[in-house]
């Protein structure tokens, strides 16, 4: 095919120049116009298609000279349109280039303007997100709200509230632990004061209930195990509180914690709870923090977070240090798991003819996915 | 005419039977009439003219059975016979129906039905305890359950909370004296200075009669040192005061301390400018120039 190495690259050097201006027609000439030919004219130039090419590149410096900043298409052209996979993802790809371009001359454009109007600069512009955008809650309390302080003296966390009784928490499981459940359990045990770990013999929830009250417990957590995972709690609060039902998700054991600390101590640790802004969420708040006794030891530097977020509730225990006032470190321990409540029941545990406070309907309250309930 | 033994030649051990199932050790009898399960001479209905079983239908046993006058009848081969709820009734029902019967099936027919009351007792406690209800999972909602949790998590920043929250705690004196900053010190000293300097400055006004020059409103010696500490100071300083309750009288020196501050900064803001602003912003570009890469290989 080449006669000597001369031929050949000069051959090249032509090959590079063609290729230039076929470049340059392909990104100027519409590609509804030379379809067929603008892949070909890229792989195997050809003598004959030079004249061609030269006509291309006369009219596609014109539309460049015009269109500054890229092939104009008509109006009803879509890249989906092209049936050839290659030349389609090609194309497709242009397009993302040529946004991205534009985009980013806007936002110079607007940097520019803003810095040459300087203090009459419109004030910059925040950011959407879906805590900004969330539908809100008409149940959403109001820090000052009596009505709900009024809720709050008379509830069933009243006795807690006022100092009348001190946590003591009965953790156990469903029948047949296996051994992350088990191992679940006894870290919950640790980070919770005043908590006991009992083996569930097959015994019925309503029965272990009363008994439970009668030796002085004011809670029972009972975690629910399928397929060797933990995957929900029940959280029952028990002279006559309420029950509230929660999904279980991503928990981590502390042998599987990056960069953990040590082991809890026995101190009672701190509690923070995170947005909980409605009144659904204050009662499970409350119910959280019932679970720990009343004055946190700061000698041990501990402290439980259950923060909300959009409806999931992280659960974190750390140990932190004051470097100086202005920093602090936290260092996590113990175990970590998100719930999600699933259902709020009144009074004890009763699936069949207790009273539901909230029941999570999917259908109804999944739809948006700005709204969130807690 | 009804032959058993032919039957039982054609059916029976290595030949083939539909309701036969072979494994390594033994053969079983799928046959639903079959009283022992097994695949055997004495138990193969097929392969019996006289026979008899016990079978339970909705918690209820019945009693059927087979003999070989009615063995041209396909229809109304077996005789059903309901029999009695109590254990030791129903089992002398059975001594009753298969009187003169060979033992063999009399036996097996009493086995049977002891078996089959001892399971319906226990479907029958079993159904009163506790049981277990799967729930089913849609993948489609799970998956995006956990998509969502994900989000959630990054959205939640959680370090940053908790740290902030504790910060926010240290700050409002929930962890009483534990922890002795020596800013704090320092700071509280600075306000005494302040309240000092109020002080004499309200006396000398009120005596105008004697000329004495007298430190501006809110100048201070220590001002003149290290503009950036002092900015941090007093910065720190003037979060602290906000914080605590405080009385109306070290609200002047609140307002002192902002001039003070603004001073500060716009006389820091001199000798700052001048190190800070040695770096430029530069490009770096690249030049290419076309070379021909044959020429050169050709000579070597």
């Amino acid at each position: 095919m080449f006669r000597s190495y001369e031929d050949h690259s000069k051959w090249c050097v032509t090959q590079k120049r063609q290729k230039m201006d076929s470049n340059e027609a392909t990104t100027s000439e519409s590609v509804s116009k030379k379809r067929g030919k603008t892949k070909k004219v890229k792989r195997k130039v050809k003598p004959d298609e030079a004249p061609v090419q030269e006509m291309d590149q006369a009219e596609g410096e014109e539309t460049e000279k015009k269109s500054v900043s890229g092939p104009c298409f008509p109006p009803t052209f879509s890249v989906s349109e092209i049936k050839n996979k290659q030349r389609r993802h090609a194309m497709f790809l242009k397009l993302k280039e040529e946004k991205r371009k534009q985009k980013l001359e806007l936002k110079k454009k607007k940097k520019k303007e803003r810095k040459a109007l300087g203090d009459q600069a419109p004030p910059k512009e925040v950011p959407k997100t879906i805590e900004n955008q969330r539908i809100y809650d008409e149940t959403t309390v109001n820090p000052e709200d009596e009505e709900v302080a009024f809720d709050e003296g008379t509830d069933e966390f009243s006795a807690y509230f006022s100092r009348l009784t001190n946590p003591k928490v009965l953790i156990t499981t469903s029948d047949r632990p296996r051994g992350r459940t088990v191992r679940f359990c006894e870290q919950l045990a640790t980070v919770i004061p005043h908590a006991h770990v009992y083996y569930r013999r097959g015994l019925a929830l309503k029965r272990v209930i009363p008994q439970c009250v009668s030796r002085g417990f004011t809670y029972v957590m009972v975690i629910n195990e399928d397929r060797k995972v933990p995957n929900g709690l029940v959280l029952c609060h028990l002279p006559d509180g309420p029950t509230a039902h929660f999904k279980v998700s991503n928990v981590r054991l502390r042998k599987e914690m990056k960069r953990r600390g040590k082991d809890p101590t026995e101190h009672v640790p701190e509690v923070i709870l995170n947005n909980f802004s409605t009144r659904l969420g204050h009662s499970i708040g409350r119910l959280f923090a019932a679970l720990f006794p009343h004055d946190p030891q700061f000698v041990g530097r501990q402290v439980a977070t259950f923060h909300n977020q959009r409806d999931f509730i992280f659960f974190r225990f750390h140990r932190y240090i004051f470097k100086n006032e202005k920093k602090v470190g936290i260092q996590e321990l113990g175990p970590r798991f998100t719930l999600k409540l699933r259902s709020l029941q009144k009074g004890t545990f009763d699936s069949k003819f207790g009273e539901y406070e909230w029941v999570h309907k999917r259908h109804e309250m999944d739809s948006s996915r700005r709204k969130f309930h807690l | 005419m009804q032959h058993d033994d032919v039957i039982w030649d054609l059916i029976g051990n290595d030949s083939f039977c539909s309701y036969k199932v072979k494994t390594k050790t033994q053969q079983f009898c799928r046959n639903e009439y079959n009283i022992t399960g097994l695949c055997n001479r004495s138990s193969c209905p097929l392969a019996n003219s006289q026979y008899a079983t016990v079978r339970e239908e909705k918690g209820l046993c019945y009693l059927y059975m087979k003999v070989i006058e009615r063995a041209a009848f396909p229809a109304r081969m077996w005789e059903k016979v309901k029999l009695d709820r109590n254990y030791a009734k129903a089992l002398e029902q059975i001594d009753e129906n298969l009187i003169y019967w060979p033992r063999f099936i009399r036996h097996k027919c009493k086995q049977r039905l002891t078996k089959i009351t001892q399971y319906l007792i226990r479907i029958r406690k079993l159904t009163l305890k506790r049981q277990r209800k799967l729930v089913l999972l849609s993948r489609k909602v799970e998956r995006r359950e956990k998509r969502r949790e994900e989000k959630a998590l990054i959205a939640a920043q959680l370090e940053n909370a908790i740290e902030k929250e504790l910060l926010d705690r240290l700050k409002q004196g929930t962890y009483g004296d534990i922890y002795n900053f020596p800013i704090h010190a320092f700071d509280k000293a600075m306000e005494k200075q302040e309240e000092e300097t109020e002080s004499e400055e309200e006396e000398d006004e009120e005596e105008p009669v004697t000329r004495e020059f007298v430190a501006d409103d809110g100048f201070e010696e220590s001002d003149l040192s290290d503009f950036e500490d002092m900015n941090n100071l007093k910065g720190s300083s003037d979060e602290e005061e906000e914080a605590e309750e405080e009385s109306s009288e070290e609200e002047e020196s609140e307002e002192e301390l902002e001039e003070e501050k603004t001073k500060a900064q716009s006389k820091g803001k001199a000798p700052l400018k001048g190190p800070i602003r040695k770096k430029r912003a530069y490009v770096e570009m690249e030049y290419e120039q076309e070379t021909e890469p044959a020429q050169k290989s050709k000579a070597t």
